[in-house]
């Protein structure tokens, strides 16, 4: 699905870690793993497109992703450190908003895929009501509305309950077993099936953040 | 034709929500909505009292007066264009989306001028009364206060586009924005003037029209420009 051939990021021209060369298929979880500062989150945010010095290739099912960007961008779903829940709005303006911006037609009403993520009841209650965790639920929410083959998650877990953990482990396996692929980066032990994790290597020499 | 009608339509969808998501969010924020406003009338109320009751001097200065004001209004508001979707990553989502992020930042452009344009023109009849504006001014001044505060919330939004990631980037934003300002306010308060002095306005008015209609062919291109580079770090 997604191939990284002699892949990095590079900050001040500097390659943040040794190169990659890595084949992601439908199916397949890969935790991207290192120390903080290692470059976990700019390998994220470059793989989407929100970053844009690297050095090697992005490959879209076989195509540079640059060219195929359109046909990315929509079988793609990224949830970075700040989820883009917006504070005054509600949970359902923001899942609405969310997905008409991804040009889904979603199908799911908004209150079932809010008891998916925990939130029964919370659907027009303005997300600054609401605590971290919660509000990162509404985010994480987006994970049931649409259909995009391709996930992205920076640190998912975090600010999530036990629970909540093991409901979003659940969600991820079978988002994989129905053929999606999950790149996600996290502290917390993963306890699905099958997950391939990739090190970050920092370079001799390239010490700085 | 048919894969082309589903982009179309979704992009049309697309446009949609973020336009009503828009003022939503102006709505919930009172206090942000109403603040150009209040600066507005402020300055209007104490001019007369620091410079000089008289009418012939205030009636004077009036068309120049408030399109100074007016624009500094626009600017005041310009700040928090993309700064809160910048902080919650909500632009991240829209540089994400499928859809052109010209189009969608389009669409914060004229949730803008709709919520700041628009009341500062509906406001200025009063403020005019305030000011002594000589009457064959009135309908000048809302017919370019209509087009250029249209111009006004495009070119500044570029300015707002580039300082997003700044962590003080109010000045910086003033200075990047204020020399493309001018022209806009040349015309403007020139098309008053005119009016006042029994002169035609059509050039001025075509002029500002013109400024209007080149910002909003490529203000949308330049703020998602700025924008990618504001995330990119």
């Amino acid at each position: 699905m997604l191939q990284l051939n002699q892949f990095t990021c590079l900050r001040d021209d500097l390659p943040l870690f040794k190169p990659l060369t890595l084949a992601i298929a439908s199916g397949e979880i890969v935790q991207i793993a290192g120390a903080n500062g290692a470059g976990k989150t700019t390998l994220l945010r470059t793989l989407c497109g929100l970053y844009d010095s690297f050095d090697g290739d992005i490959l879209w099912r076989e195509q540079p992703v640059s060219q195929v960007r359109f046909e990315f961008l929509s079988q793609l779903l990224y949830l970075g450190h700040q989820s883009g829940v917006k504070k005054s709005l509600t949970a359902r303006e923001n899942l609405t908003w969310f997905d008409g911006v991804k040009g889904h037609a979603s199908s799911l009403p908004i209150e079932a895929v809010l008891a998916e993520v925990g939130l029964v009841g919370y659907a027009d209650i303005p997300c600054h009501q609401m605590s971290a965790g919660q509000h990162r639920r509404v985010g994480l929410a987006r994970l049931y509305l649409a259909t995009s083959p391709l996930w992205v998650l920076d640190e998912p877990f975090t600010a999530i309950d036990k629970q909540g953990v093991v409901r979003l482990e659940q969600k991820i396996e079978a988002h994989a077993q129905a053929g999606g692929a999950v790149i996600l980066t996290t502290h917390h032990p993963l306890s699905v099936a099958r997950f391939r994790v990739v090190e970050l290597d920092r370079l001799n020499g390239a010490g700085h953040d | 034709m048919g894969q082309g009608m589903i982009e179309s339509s979704s992009l049309t969808r697309a446009l949609w929500v973020c336009f009503k998501r828009e003022l939503v969010v102006a709505i919930r924020h009172k206090g942000e909505l109403a603040n150009p406003l209040i600066f507005f009338l402020m300055v209007v109320v104490f001019l007369p009292l620091g410079v000089s009751p008289e009418k012939a001097v205030l009636s004077q200065l009036a068309p120049g007066l408030i399109w100074v004001i007016a624009l500094l209004a626009t600017l005041l508001s310009l700040d928090g264009l993309f700064r809160s979707d910048f902080e919650d990553g909500s632009l991240e989502q829209m540089i994400l989306s499928p859809q052109p992020l010209a189009w969608l930042v389009l669409t914060k452009m004229a949730a803008h001028w709709l919520i700041t344009g628009i009341p500062l023109t509906l406001l200025t009849p009063l403020l005019g009364v305030m000011l002594y504006l000589p009457p064959d001014g009135y309908i000048p001044m809302m017919i370019s206060l209509v087009i250029g505060t249209g111009s006004l919330s495009l070119i500044g939004s570029i300015g707002a586009a580039l300082t997003v990631g700044l962590r003080k980037g109010g000045l910086i934003l003033s200075l990047v924005v204020m020399p493309l300002y001018v022209p806009v306010l040349i015309f403007g308060a020139g098309a008053v003037n005119s009016a006042v002095e029994g002169f035609p306005i059509g050039a001025q008015l075509a002029i500002l029209s013109a400024m209007l209609l080149v910002s909003l062919v490529l203000a949308p291109f330049a703020v998602a420009g700025a924008l990618k580079i504001s995330v990119n770090s």
